[in-house]
């Protein structure tokens, strides 16, 4: 089934519609997909994504999720009850002085049952893994099990798409793989729809499909590895290849034949390749 | 400057039941013109003992100098050793607060150069600005919210440098920018490096831009300097990181793996020399066919 649909969507900050952020954009995601979104600072990433929750609604053009029109306000509860959001900063985010309650805010706000609310409060921490935390002080846990905490938030919603807008940026490598790991859990064991917007192209290769964003335009949608093998339009946008991928790139200059690599692994693994066959 | 820390301790809340000590001992020595890097993981001190060299904490056990300051001694001129030791805190651009761009880069200077006149204010205000690559003259009327997340940074980081420090310690300055973005800034601060700044300090998590761009680095562990060295030399020593809760760089992952197949690269993990390195090994050895 289609999760989101984006119809010639534009959208512009300005009264005027002197300037799009999100430009004439189309595309569609399949539920159960794993897409990141890429781009630079301004690129419109953002913008997108709250696009899809209704957080926005487009200038023109529509966007729908799972069938139902953001722009219709009677929907807007519905469509925030499928498609939750996890935001970047750790400590913008929570609401409550205990994790328990933190968690209960936001189907408490959906009119949730009581009981029913003690059951997803267990089923959201166990799949962050948080689940000894649950009368922790937000304010006393790390970077990273605070996004846990707030992807919990959200997941007790059960909402069918999770979007993560630079979720992991502000965290140490610690906290960014924990971070991951459970996003890849939902996506993977509950077929959670996952859009994942990031500036590391190491989480990018993670996702099975990776749109980037340039001045508000979709310019690229594919695998990871089929988009990070145009190191040429890569630049053009503005990006660049992870560190693998360009060393790669460097050793293909000097005229060693070399696969290609996108990861430490892959690398070590071409080199050695490479080197045996002479 | 250089910089001089010996059996450094220090305890946040003492005497009550949230005490922790935050460090246990640092002894570290930076030289004068290094591009050093402070390494480990949230809660190991690094904060902690940066925020001690320019005085923002107090000494409050073991010793420390700054070029010619002692912070132990009572006698110290803070004032003055805060205008040679700028501080650039993580995600500076949420502390601007000024109405226009070079307000919020002349607060430093007001407050530490008040000799200055107020020509020389806005020269030296226009030159700090300039050498952050930014456009003085259509920026510095402009109030600095409506500027990219970028540019704020960079504004951020020009009310620092704006005294001329001679040691500049920024936290995390890459953090949040996107990939070009932390090129960019790691290109401004090797402009300013050797300059307008002696000697930089950077505190970081991400190891391979340590790899890149430090001259030396030290690793804290539980309130301790557990690793010193060339990131060469500390990255050389993956079991130790590991067991730390750290990373070690992408080239030295990558050459780890190679080891365990009977190859040697013998680099400094920068990407560039990783790859030469390969490359040169290639042309010697495996590759007979030419």
């Amino acid at each position: 089934m289609e999760a989101v649909r984006f119809e010639h969507v534009k959208y512009s900050y300005r009264e005027d519609e002197s300037e799009y952020a999100v430009n004439d954009v189309s595309l569609s995601v399949e539920e159960g997909e794993f897409v990141a979104i890429l781009g630079r600072n301004g690129s419109g990433k953002s913008t997108l994504a709250k696009l899809i929750n209704a957080l926005l609604t487009p200038t023109s053009g529509k966007v729908s999720v799972f069938g139902l029109d953001t722009s219709d306000e009677k929907q807007t509860f519905a469509i925030r009850k499928s498609a939750g959001m996890v935001f970047q900063n750790p400590d913008n985010q929570a609401v409550a002085s205990i994790v328990e309650d933190d968690v209960a805010f936001g189907p408490e706000n959906i009119g949730v049952p009581r009981e029913e609310i003690g059951k997803r409060i267990d089923f959201a921490l166990n799949a962050v893994g948080m689940q000894d935390f649950r009368n922790a002080m937000p304010s006393r846990l790390s970077g990273g099990q605070k996004q846990r905490i707030a992807i919990a938030g959200v997941i007790a919603i059960l909402p069918k798409i999770m979007i993560l807008d630079e979720s992991t940026a502000m965290l140490d490598p610690q906290g960014r793989r924990e971070v991951m790991a459970v996003v890849k859990k939902l996506n993977r064991e509950q077929g959670m729809t996952v859009i994942l917007i990031t500036h590391f192209m190491e989480e990018a290769l993670q996702a099975e499909r990776a749109i980037v964003m340039h001045r508000g335009e979709v310019v690229m949608d594919g695998t990871p590895e089929h988009i990070f093998s145009h190191s040429d339009a890569l630049e053009t946008y503005n990006l660049t290849l992870p560190r693998a991928a360009y060393i790669c790139k460097k050793l293909q200059a000097a005229g060693m034949p070399i696969g290609e690599a996108f990861t430490a692994e892959e690398l070590a693994e071409e080199i050695c390749k490479s080197l045996q066959k002479g | 400057m250089q910089i001089v820390a010996k059996g450094l301790t220090y305890t946040y809340n003492p005497k009550s039941p949230f005490a922790s000590q935050a460090l246990k001992g640092v002894d570290l020595t930076i030289e004068e013109g290094e591009f050093f890097g402070i390494i480990g993981h949230t809660g190991s001190g690094k904060s902690t003992f940066v925020q001690h060299l320019n005085a923002l904490i107090r000494l409050s056990g073991g010793q420390l100098r700054v070029g010619e300051y002692d912070l132990s001694s009572k006698k110290c001129n803070f004032v003055e050793l805060r205008s040679k030791v700028g501080m650039v805190f993580q995600y500076p651009e949420y502390q601007l607060f000024a109405a226009t761009v070079e307000k919020d880069v002349e607060f430093g200077l007001k407050n530490f150069r008040k000799e200055l006149t107020e020509a020389e204010q806005t020269a030296a205000v226009r030159e700090a600005i300039e050498t952050v690559g930014l456009d003085y003259d259509a920026l510095k009327d402009q109030s600095p919210f409506e500027l990219s997340g970028g540019q704020k940074r960079r504004v951020a980081i020009a009310g620092v440098i704006v005294t001329k420090p001679e040691i500049l310690i920024l936290d995390e300055p890459a953090a949040g920018l996107d990939p070009l973005g932390k090129r960019e800034l790691m290109e401004l601060l090797h402009s300013i490096h050797g300059g307008w700044c002696k000697t930089i300090v950077i505190v970081s998590h991400d190891m391979d831009e340590i790899a890149e761009n430090c001259t030396n680095a030290a690793v804290f562990s539980d309130g301790k300097v557990v690793l010193q060295g060339k990131p060469s030399e500390i990255f050389r020593q993956a079991d130790k990181l590991f067991s730390l809760g750290l990373d070690i760089p992408m080239t030295a992952r990558c050459a780890l793996l190679l080891r365990a197949q009977g190859i040697e690269i013998d680099t400094d993990f920068t990407c560039d020399d990783f790859a030469e390195k390969v490359s040169a090994l290639w042309r010697k050895g495996g590759n007979h066919a030419q």
